[in-house]
């Protein structure tokens, strides 16, 4: 179960959750310090700890449209946040799957911030509301990598098991 | 059925004889291209060593190119920092595909590739950004990815679980008229298309329009696709790719079994005619790149800076289109006018040909190649309230440093002449 702490509507690009003049700070562990930098009082927010982890954004269709900025993806994982989505951008949905942020694809998603959602495999039930709206499962290979724990132990198995085979 | 010209690329690059849509593949990559991101993409390399007792080597240091272009020269210690780490990295691995930020060989990304010749037909070309959509002008299948997915690649040398795209083909007819660019018809598709049409899918360019088109033009295309939410862009390659790669880029030996075309009986799942010549200027309006309207809608909105560059119109044929307006003529008082060539290889032809000299005694301001105010975060950031008019290919909120500020987007030809009056205007009424 987790509140929604934000509701955003569609295209939602990723010069809004990490606008490009904080590129330069690339580290996982620094980069939520700037998570939605341009909402300063949500951005407040989420710096002051106010906002617990499990929580939810709420948006539209084409989240995470734009730049392939890794950093909008590292940033929300940062505060533990769950995006939830009618759709995502290609880009952003894989960045999520490779760091392990959670992301849920929920086409015909209803909800308004302070709602209550809780989420399963199949299905997102708006405790508010009493609504329930079938989730889209992420695809075999995304879901491959979410199962190995990242793409960076997804990745480290294959290399050694690809040296071991060459030697 | 057929193949579309991804599923034929990625059947060669993985060696799988029947690659259709939906299937997941981990093709072999032949060219993975970062910018100064490679920052972060070699922390997440060495992470995938870590308590492997592998030494952390890439696969094939021929094979990644690495171009500082977005904060160049940098504009902070800390971007100088990470491109320092960079630099030491690239020495110690020994890639060669490095460009600096130097004077003849230094530029954008999706620039530095093409003119090198590190894009060839039927190629699988990754990059951390998300315009590498651009290089399939070229004929290759070329794709933005994140910097860990990167890591993997610079470690396995394969893209990791990628579902094979759909594949939308755009048949375009009709000549474009005088006035109107290859800017002009990718921004009126992205308008039908909206910001999320293509998601998850390939643009193949056909018609007589494409096959007339210069390589720069197919690159301008390419390049907006992602604008439409598209996996790539792409074009089969014909005689104007076999020109290109000879005369600009330098590459003598193509291979005839890399020149691939779709076959006529491909499944498309969704096909799309363009005529051209029915086209006017277009401007995409703020605040998303898919708020199209035909220039005349918003003729008259005061302008405050023009932005003529980027990798989406930054080679000479932009320059010159520029030029041409300008020559002998002022750009407005009260608009300030940025130019940032593609790359320093543009620049110097520009100087050249005198279009440099053009841009600087009518006012505009000539900057170094790179990203410059594309990004927002170097140089020509907007002030409160402030409108822009950029040949760039992003418009979103604060994308040029400002929140408080508007962008709208539009060819050189719109932009150039909007400088002389300082609100938008369609250049047709300029000549
Ligand atoms: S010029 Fe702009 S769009 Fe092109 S690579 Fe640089 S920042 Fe990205």
């Amino acid at each position: 179960m987790g509140k929604v702490v934000l509701q955003l509507g569609d295209d939602i690009s990723t010069d809004i959750i990490y606008p490009g003049r904080f590129m330069a700070t690339v580290l996982p562990t620094e980069t939520p310090q700037h998570a939605f930098a341009d909402h300063p009082e949500f951005n407040q927010r989420l710096r002051a700890g106010e906002i617990q982890s499990g929580s939810i954004i709420l948006a539209g269709h084409n989240f995470g449209c734009g730049s392939s900025r890794e950093q909008a993806a590292s940033c929300l994982k940062g505060y533990g946040l769950v995006v939830v989505a009618r759709s995502f951008a290609r880009i952003f949905l894989q960045n999520a799957v490779n760091l392990g942020l959670s992301v849920v694809i929920c086409p015909t998603v209803e909800a308004s911030e302070g709602d209550e959602l809780e989420i399963s495999a199949t299905a997102v039930v708006n405790r508010s509301s009493g609504q329930s709206y079938p989730v889209t499962p992420l695809p075999p290979a995304q879901q491959a990598i979410i199962d190995a724990g990242g793409l960076i132990p997804y990745a480290r198995a294959k290399l050694v098991e690809r040296r071991a085979a060459a030697r | 059925m057929g193949f579309t010209l991804v599923e034929k690329i990625l059947g060669r690059a993985t060696g799988q004889r029947d690659v259709r849509a939906g299937d997941v593949v981990e093709p072999r990559v032949s060219m993975a291209m970062s910018h100064e991101n490679a920052a972060l993409v070699l922390n997440q390399f060495q992470e995938i060593f870590t308590g492997t007792g592998l030494e952390p080597r890439v696969w094939d240091r021929e094979r990644i190119a690495i171009i500082f272009d977005h904060r160049v020269p940098a504009e902070s210690s800390k971007t100088a920092t990470n491109q320092k780490k960079v630099r030491e990295f690239v020495a110690a691995q020994g890639i060669t595909r490095f460009h600096d930020i130097r004077g003849d060989e230094g530029g954008i990304c999706h620039q530095i590739l093409p003119e090198n010749g590190y894009v060839r037909p039927a190629w699988v070309v990754v990059g951390t950004d998300s315009h590498t959509t651009s290089h399939g002008a070229l004929g290759a299948f070329s794709f933005g990815i994140g910097a860990t997915e990167m890591a993997a690649v610079w470690a396995l040398g394969r893209a990791l679980n990628v579902t094979v795209p759909g594949t939308i083909k755009v048949v375009v007819e009709g000549e474009l008229r005088p006035g109107v660019a290859p800017k002009d018809l990718i921004l009126h598709l992205i308008g039908r298309l909206t910001a999320q049409g293509a998601n998850f899918k390939v643009i193949e360019f056909h018609g007589e329009t494409i096959r007339r088109m210069s390589t720069s033009g197919r690159l301008t295309l390419c390049n907006m696709t992602v604008e439409a939410g598209a996996t790539s862009g792409i074009v089969p390659p014909d005689e104007e790719t076999l020109r290109y790669l000879r005369e600009e880029a330098g590459v003598s030996e193509i291979p005839e079994d890399t020149l691939l075309s779709p076959d006529a009986d491909a499944h498309y799942q969704e096909e799309l005619a363009v005529d051209a010549s029915t086209l006017e200027p277009q401007v995409a309006c703020p605040h998303s790149v898919d708020n199209v309207k035909p220039v005349s809608a918003v003729a008259g909105t005061r302008v405050h800076q023009i932005v003529i560059g980027s990798c989406t119109n930054g080679r000479l044929d932009d320059l010159e289109a520029a030029a041409a307006i300008l020559r002998g003529r002022k750009v407005a008082a009260g608009t300030r006018m940025l130019v940032f060539p593609a790359s320093f290889r543009v620049y110097m032809a520009a100087l050249e040909r005198g279009y440099v000299g053009d841009l600087l005694r009518a006012g505009a301001v000539v900057m170094n190649p790179g990203c410059g105010p594309c990004l927002g975060v170097h140089q020509g950031a907007l002030g409160d309230g402030e409108v822009a008019l950029a040949t760039t290919n992003r418009n979103f909120k604060g994308r040029m440093g400002n929140p408080k500020s508007e962008v709208y987007l539009c060819s050189p030809a719109v932009a150039a002449a909007s400088a002389l009056t300082g609100a938008i205007t369609d250049p047709r009424e300029v000549n």
